[in-house]
C-alpha cells in the first residue's frame, strides 16, 4: 500500500493534467459547459425534493426541514462517491490503449476518475454553502468539511481500485453494479435522516459511507459534529478497503495488458 | 567493453491460449500465486518467447527481425515494461521512449496543444520540459497552424506525425521503433530517419523492429533474428538479414515445389487443340500424346532442382520426354508468362530452325536459359511438344512456375545488362555493393572468396 502511494505521488502531475483533460473534454460541445458540474446534482436534487414534497408527503421527519437543504447535504457527496465508481468500472476498458501500447501506471486511471468528480463535487460546494448562509444554517462546523471528504476520498479511491480491477476480468460487474450503487444509495441516509437507535441503525452503521454522510449533514445542516466515532470508524474502514483495492490491482497488474 | 543499455536473460513470455475458459481458477491462481500461468495445461498456452537471451550495448543500434508471430511484438513490450516476463528477466537502463502506437494517449476531444502536454507528461517529462520542448514538437510535426484543433478534427497522417513528434522529443536513452515508419509521406518518413540518424550520432541506443529489412540493414549495427519464439540467429545486419532472406525464400521454395509435384492432377483436363490465345491465360494440359513429356524439372547451375533464383543466375529447364512409336514430325518449345499472364518469352525449335529427325523411346530435352534477366515476381512456365503445323501432342500450359528475388527492387519485367555512369557537375556517392543472394544449397563447391 505504500509503494501504491508512492506511484500515486509520483504520478501526481499525469493525475494532475488527466483530471484537467477529463473535465474539458466532458463538457466540451455542450451549451452549459462547466456548468453541468453542479447543473447535476441540482436536477438530482429537485427531482427527489418534488418526488418527497408532493408525491409523498409526510414521510420525513420534521427535524430535517427545510427538507431541500437537508437533501443538498447529502446528495452532493453521494453523487461524488457513486460517480466515480460506476465510472471506474469502464475505466481500465476504455483506456486498454494506453495499457497496452503506452508504459502507463495503470491505477492513474481510476484515481484520476475518482479526482474528476471531486472536482464536480468541489465545484457544487460553494453553491451549497450559499443556499445554506441564505437559511441562516450555515456554522462553524462547515470548517470540519476536509476531514468527512479526505475518508470519503481514500474509501471511494478504494472501492473504484478494486472495481476497475476485477471488472476487467468480469465483465458483468459493470452491469450488476448500477443495481448494487442504487440499493448502496438507499441504504445511506441521503434521503433520510440517520436513525439514532433500532433495527436500521444496526444495519446501517455497517456502511462506511453511512457515516461520512451524516458527518457532512451535521457539519452544514444541523451544525454539530457529534458522530466524531462514527467517522473514525469509518475512516479505518476506508483505510482498509484502499489497502485491499491496492493490493487487488497490484496483483492483477500484470494480467491488466493481456486482458482490456 | 561498454554497458548494456537492454539486458534479457532466459527471457520467456507465456501467453494464455483460452482467455475466458478456466477463468475462476486463474484469477484465484493469479491472487494467491502471482501467476496465471504455472497451473495451466501446455495446451491451453502459447509460448511467445523462449528462452531469449541478448544484451544490447549503449549506443547500438538494434535491429529486430522475424516473420509475423515469431516474438517480436512480444520482445518490444518487455522491454518497454508493459508487460513482465514469464521467466526471466530484462533490464533496461536509462530513460526509455516506445514508438509502439503513435498518439496513443491522444484524447479526440481536446486541442493538440493541450494533448502534447498530456502525451509528454504521459512519457515521463516534467510540465516544464514540455513547455520548453513544445515549440519543437509542433514544428517537426509541421502543425503550427491546427495545433489549437481538436484532435478528432486531425487527419491519421497528422495524428501519427503530432505522437510521432512527442514521443521523439522525450530524448530517450532507449528508443524502442515498432515499424512505425510506414507512416505519413515520402517526406515525413525521410525527416523521421533523419532523427533517428541523429540519435544514432549521439550516442543513444535505438531498437528497430521492422520487416523493412532494407532500412534494418542500413541502420542497425546488430540484428537479432526471431523465428517461433527464439532466436535463430544474431549478429552482423547484412550477415542475418542475409540469412533470413535466404530461409524466407527457401519456404517459398518449398511452396512452390508443393505446387510442382501435381501436374498429374491437371492431366485428366484433355482439351482437344483448342488454341484460344488471346482469351485469357488458363492452366491446363491437353494433347495426342505420341510424344508425351512425362516430367519437367527447373535446375540451377550445380543440376540441383530449384524454384527461387536470383537475376543473372543459370536456369536449365529439362523435360523428360517419351514416344511410344517413333515419330519425325515434332516441335518442343516453352514460353515464359508472368503471374498475370503476360508473355514474357517464347521459343521453340521450329523457329530456331533445328530439323526433326527421330523421337523415340525417352530421351532428354534441355534448354538453358544462361543469364537469367527477369526482375522480382512470380514467372509461369508452358512446355509443348507438337507438330509443325501446330497440332499439339502434348501441351502444358502454365503448370509449371519460379520465382524470382532480388535485392534490387527495380520495376518492370526484364533487366537488361545496364550501368549508370555520371558526368560533369552530377555527382552521386557509388551505392554501397548489393550481392544477390546465394540460394545454393550446401558449400559451395569451388567458390571460396563467397
Amino acid at each position: 500500500m505504500i509503494t501504491q502511494l508512492a506511484t500515486l505521488l509520483r504520478y501526481r502531475m499525469l493525475i494532475h493534467s488527466l483530471v484537467g483533460r477529463e473535465l474539458k473534454a466532458r463538457y466540451r460541445g455542450s451549451i452549459l459547459g462547466f456548468f453541468w458540474s453542479f447543473v447535476n446534482p441540482l436536477l438530482l436534487l429537485l427531482t427527489y425534493w418534488l418526488v418527497f414534497t408532493y408525491m409523498l408527503p409526510g414521510v420525513r421527519a420534521k427535524s430535517v426541514e427545510p427538507y431541500f437543504l437537508f437533501l443538498f447535504c447529502g446528495i452532493l457527496p453521494w453523487t461524488w462517491f457513486q460517480s466515480s465508481v460506476a465510472e471506474s468500472a469502464g475505466v481500465l476498458i476504455a483506456g486498454g490503449n494506453l495499457i497496452k501500447k503506452v508504459l502507463f501506471p495503470a491505477e492513474v486511471l481510476p484515481v484520476v476518475t475518482v479526482a474528476a468528480n471531486m472536482v464536480h463535487f468541489l465545484f457544487g460546494l460553494p453553491i451549497l454553502l450559499l443556499f445554506l448562509l441564505w437559511n441562516g444554517h450555515l456554522s462553524a462546523t462547515a470548517l470540519l468539511l476536509p476531514i468527512p471528504m479526505l475518508v470519503q476520498l481514500v474509501f471511494t479511491i478504494g472501492i473504484a481500485l478494486l472495481v476497475s480491477a476485477l471488472t476487467v476480468h468480469f465483465r458483468d460487474i459493470s452491469s450488476i453494479l448500477t443495481h448494487l450503487l442504487h440499493i448502496w444509495f438507499f441504504a445511506t441516509p441521503v434521503l433520510y435522516a440517520m436513525p439514532e437507535s433500532g433495527r436500521m441503525h444496526s444495519v446501517l452503521r455497517w456502511n462506511p459511507m453511512a457515516h461520512v454522510l451524516v458527518s457532512y449533514q451535521e457539519m452544514l445542516f444541523f451544525g454539530t459534529f457529534r458522530h466524531h466515532r462514527g467517522l473514525a470508524l469509518a475512516a479505518l474502514a476506508s483505510i482498509v478497503v484502499f489497502a485491499a483495492g491496492a493490493w487487488l490491482f497490484d496483483r492483477l497488474r500484470d494480467t491488466l495488458a493481456e486482458e482490456v | 567493453m561498454t554497458a548494456a543499455a537492454v539486458t534479457a536473460r532466459d527471457l520467456t513470455k507465456i501467453y494464455r491460449r483460452f482467455l475466458h475458459r478456466n477463468q475462476f481458477r486463474t484469477l484465484k491462481s493469479a491472487l494467491l500465486s502471482r501467476s496465471l500461468i504455472s497451473d495451466l495445461r501446455p495446451d491451453q498456452t502459447f509460448t511467445a518467447l523462449d528462452s531469449v537471451s541478448f544484451e544490447v550495448p549503449k549506443g547500438a543500434t538494434f535491429g529486430v527481425i522475424g516473420e509475423n508471430g515469431s516474438g517480436k511484438s512480444t520482445l518490444l513490450k518487455l522491454m518497454a515494461g508493459i508487460t513482465r516476463p514469464t521467466r526471466g528477466s530484462i533490464a533496461v537502463d536509462g530513460r526509455i521512449s516506445a514508438l509502439i502506437e503513435l498518439g496513443a494517449g491522444f484524447h479526440p476531444e481536446i486541442s493538440g496543444r493541450e494533448n502534447v502536454a498530456i502525451n509528454g507528461i504521459m512519457l515521463g517529462l516534467t510540465r516544464r520540459e514540455v513547455a520548453e520542448r513544445f515549440d519543437a514538437i509542433v514544428a517537426f510535426a509541421e502543425l503550427e497552424r491546427f495545433i489549437d484543433a481538436p484532435v478528432k478534427t486531425y487527419s491519421s497522417g497528422m495524428y501519427m506525425r503530432l505522437g510521432f513528434s512527442v514521443a521523439i522529443h522525450v530524448e530517450p536513452d532507449v528508443l524502442l521503433i515498432d515499424e512505425v515508419l510506414a507512416v505519413g509521406d515520402e517526406a515525413f518518413t525521410r525527416k523521421c530517419l533523419d532523427k533517428i540518424g541523429e540519435f544514432r550520432r549521439r550516442g543513444k541506443t535505438i531498437v528497430l523492429v521492422s520487416h523493412s529489412l532494407g532500412l534494418v540493414e542500413k541502420m542497425c549495427d546488430d540484428v537479432l533474428w526471431l523465428r517461433s519464439a527464439k532466436v535463430a540467429d544474431r549478429g552482423d545486419s547484412k550477415r542475418v538479414v542475409d540469412a533470413y532472406l535466404t530461409y524466407v525464400a527457401g519456404g517459398e521454395e518449398a511452396l512452390l515445389a508443393r505446387e510442382h509435384g501435381q501436374p498429374e492432377a491437371a492431366a485428366a483436363l484433355e482439351t482437344p487443340a483448342a488454341d484460344e490465345p488471346a482469351t485469357g491465360y488458363q492452366k491446363g494440359r491437353w494433347g495426342s500424346h505420341e510424344i508425351e513429356i512425362a516430367a519437367v524439372r527447373l535446375l540451377d547451375d550445380r543440376g540441383h532442382e530449384r524454384h527461387v533464383y536470383v537475376p543473372g543466375e543459370r536456369l536449365t529447364i529439362a523435360l523428360t520426354v517419351t514416344a511410344a512409336a517413333p515419330v519425325k514430325d515434332f516441335v518442343f518449345g516453352i514460353g515464359l508468362f508472368t503471374a498475370d499472364g503476360t508473355s514474357v518469352y517464347g521459343t521453340n525449335t521450329h523457329l530456331e530452325d533445328f530439323v526433326p529427325a527421330r523421337a523415340e523411346g525417352t530421351g532428354e530435352v534441355l534448354l538453358h536459359l544462361d543469364d537469367l534477366r527477369l526482375v522480382e515476381g512470380t514467372y509461369l512456365l508452358d512446355v509443348a511438344v507438337h507438330r509443325r503445323d501446330g497440332t499439339p501432342y502434348d501441351y502444358h500450359r502454365g503448370l509449371y512456375s519460379f520465382r524470382m528475388k532480388s535485392r534490387i527492387k527495380d520495376v518492370g519485367v526484364y533487366r537488361p545488362a545496364h550501368r549508370w555512369e555520371f558526368a560533369g557537375g552530377v555527382e552521386l556517392q557509388a551505392a554501397a555493393p548489393r550481392p544477390e543472394l546465394d540460394l545454393h544449397e550446401g558449400e559451395p563447391p569451388d567458390d571460396p572468396a563467397s
